[in-house]
């Protein structure tokens, strides 16, 4: 594996240094939300906490989170922490409902992240000779900008390029040989079947060796796709507007995870209804706090995003941890006999075991019962009923195995359960409690 | 010697029989012998029809899972001891019965017994070598 890092200095310090940087950070901005931001002085002063009582980044445990909620409390200035003069740039997140979330950058907030980015990038292999064709939307937006900055920063050639009129995005990476894309992996699928039908073909018409997605959640199978069809390698972008935009999680050679910058970002994963840290390797809430943001600093921040932290060392050598690829929301989970269940990991089982078409769903009744309805796959039907029967329940024990409840698993036929699209009604509740 | 038989996949839903029957009735198949395997969330419908390509065609136009699988007609005396003495001749050649189904015959004289082995030209050999009458296709078809 090609080894290159932008800060190696930062990126490959031992975690007992990294704890170290943590906890001085901590402790500063802590101190910095207390004194400055009256949203945070009082929500602490309710937990009956001050930050001189937080000893070690483990005692971040004892503060109160951050939620969307409080983003709307003293809207829209009131959780600055740097007077006006020093902030320099507003983004928005869009909520699908009222007023958008506003998050503010000081100049130097506004290096720090694209510091991430170039971190991030050259991760990737990326170099200064690169030409990374911008593709997310210019604006309001984290996404374009945040990433623009960040590969300026590196030194590479940025084409501004913003989304749509693929029929451009193709000329200009023919014309200035684009090495590297950002953009979204539904775009990207659709840039690559238009290549494809344009006859163009990757490596001798089109010379990208990168392309950075995120914003949407995709699947293994939509990367490798993408990966043939443009003949790139695929590199899995986490990041939210509220944490500075993308460059919060990126993908290095190894994979098998995405290193979140744990200079920048204390990383927890808690059960979301509870609010207690999950086990290593449980499923759980991603939340975040923000260690070296000056504008607005967000402390315990609920993203509502789950996923599990990968504690094992990296091949890469960076001491930064990694997180699984981001699983689903927090809103989807549901309690069955006691054990929070997310519907991702259910898919997850389904997905890996041969003779199960697309769709499920999962039904809750009577006496905490849990059934899930599966689809069974045309051509895996022979006429032979133990084949059927042999499926259902292999299905029951791997869901078993995987849920620590046993679910009544239910064949249906292929193409009677709602169509998966984002936000298909997975789960219906129908428990009398 | 062998027939096709089509097997129609059912979730256990109310009407669902129904609607698998009437699709069939309108393409104007006619159903020679009918049975249901089930469990108790699903089943598998299985039938001898005096056309199964156009009757396949047509359930999975409206949706239907199905499959089309070899079996083999016999016909046996409609009397004790009958269906039994097939049977031995089949244990006796280690050959294993998946499931079988009969219906009479019009002329009431035999019952014609559907049967799916784990080896359907074994089985056709050694039915034929015992003087088991097997029905062809076509003769299935015109019953």
């Amino acid at each position: 594996m090609e080894k290159n890092y932008f800060n190696p200095k930062v990126e490959l310090l031992s975690k007992e240094d990294l704890r170290a940087l943590q906890l001085k950070r901590l402790k500063s901005i802590l101190n910095r939300v207390y004194r400055r931001v009256p949203h945070y002085r009082k929500k602490f002063r309710q937990a009956g906490i001050r930050p001189s009582s937080l000893k070690s980044p483990d005692d971040i445990r004892y503060f109160p989170f951050t939620t969307k909620e409080d983003l709307f409390v003293d809207y829209p200035y009131g959780l600055l922490a740097e007077p006006l003069e020093k902030v320099v740039r507003l983004h928005t997140s869009s909520g699908t409902t009222g007023k958008p979330k506003a998050i503010f950058f000081s100049k130097r907030d506004i290096l720090a992240q694209a510091e991430l980015i170039a971190r991030s990038l050259v991760m990737s292999g990326a170099k200064a000779r690169d030409v990374l064709q911008n593709s997310m939307t210019y604006g309001l937006f984290t996404g374009a900008l945040v990433m623009h900055y960040g590969a300026e920063l590196l030194g590479m050639l940025v084409i501004p390029a913003g989304p749509g009129n693929t029929e451009r995005q193709i000329e200009l990476m023919q014309t200035f040989g684009t090495t590297c894309i950002h953009m979204t992996p539904s775009y990207a699928l659709y840039v690559a079947t238009i290549i494809r039908e344009k006859g163009l073909k990757p490596g001798r018409d089109i010379h990208l060796k990168r392309a950075y997605l995120g914003a949407e959640s995709y699947s293994e199978e939509t990367r490798g796709k993408i990966e043939d069809m443009l003949g790139v390698k695929v590199y899995n972008c986490y990041g939210l507007s509220e944490m500075g935009g993308p460059g919060v999680g990126f993908e290095c050679p190894a994979r098998g995870g995405l290193h979140l910058w744990e200079d920048a970002f204390l990383v927890e994963v808690i059960n979301p209804k509870t609010g207690e840290r999950v086990l290593p390797g449980e499923v759980g809430e991603l939340v975040l706090t923000t260690l070296n943001r000056n504008a607005m600093p967000l402390i315990r921040y609920r993203t509502k995003d789950l996923t599990t932290l990968v504690e094992e060392p990296c091949p890469c050598g960076r001491s930064h941890i990694k997180i699984a690829r981001i699983l689903g929301r927090s809103d989807d989970m549901f309690i069955v006999r006691g054990v929070n269940i997310f519907p991702q990991q259910i898919e997850s089982v389904l997905m890996g075991i041969k003779g199960v078409a697309q769709n499920y769903q999962i039904i809750l009744d009577g006496y905490d019962e849990m059934t899930v309805k599966v689809e069974v796959d045309r051509e895996f039907f022979d006429g032979r009923i133990e084949r059927l029967i042999k499926l259902r329940d292999e299905i029951t024990d791997r869901l078993k195995q995987a849920l620590q409840v046993r679910p009544k698993v239910e064949l249906v036929e292929s193409g009677t359960l709602p169509v998966s699209e984002g936000k298909a009604k997975r789960v219906i509740d129908n428990r009398i409690l | 010697m062998k027939i096709k038989q089509l097997s129609v996949f059912l979730e256990n839903k109310k009407g669902r029989l129904y609607e698998a029957l009437s699709v069939l009735a309108k393409e104007g198949i006619n159903i020679r012998a009918l049975t249901i395997a089930d469990t108790s969330d699903f089943g598998i419908l299985r039938m001898i029809v005096n056309n199964a390509d156009a009757a396949k065609r047509a359930l999975e136009e409206t949706g239907f899972t199905t499959k089309i699988t070899n079996v083999v007609a016999i016909g046996v005396k409609d009397r004790p001891g009958g269906l039994a003495e097939v049977l031995k001749y089949l244990y006796e050649a280690d050959i294993n019965v998946e499931y079988l189904y009969a219906f009479v015959e019009k002329s009431g004289e035999e019952a014609v017994v559907v049967l799916r082995t784990n080896n359907l030209d074994k089985t056709i050999d050694i039915l034929s070598q015992r003087g088991i009458k097997l029905f062809d296709s076509q003769t299935i078809e015109n019953i």
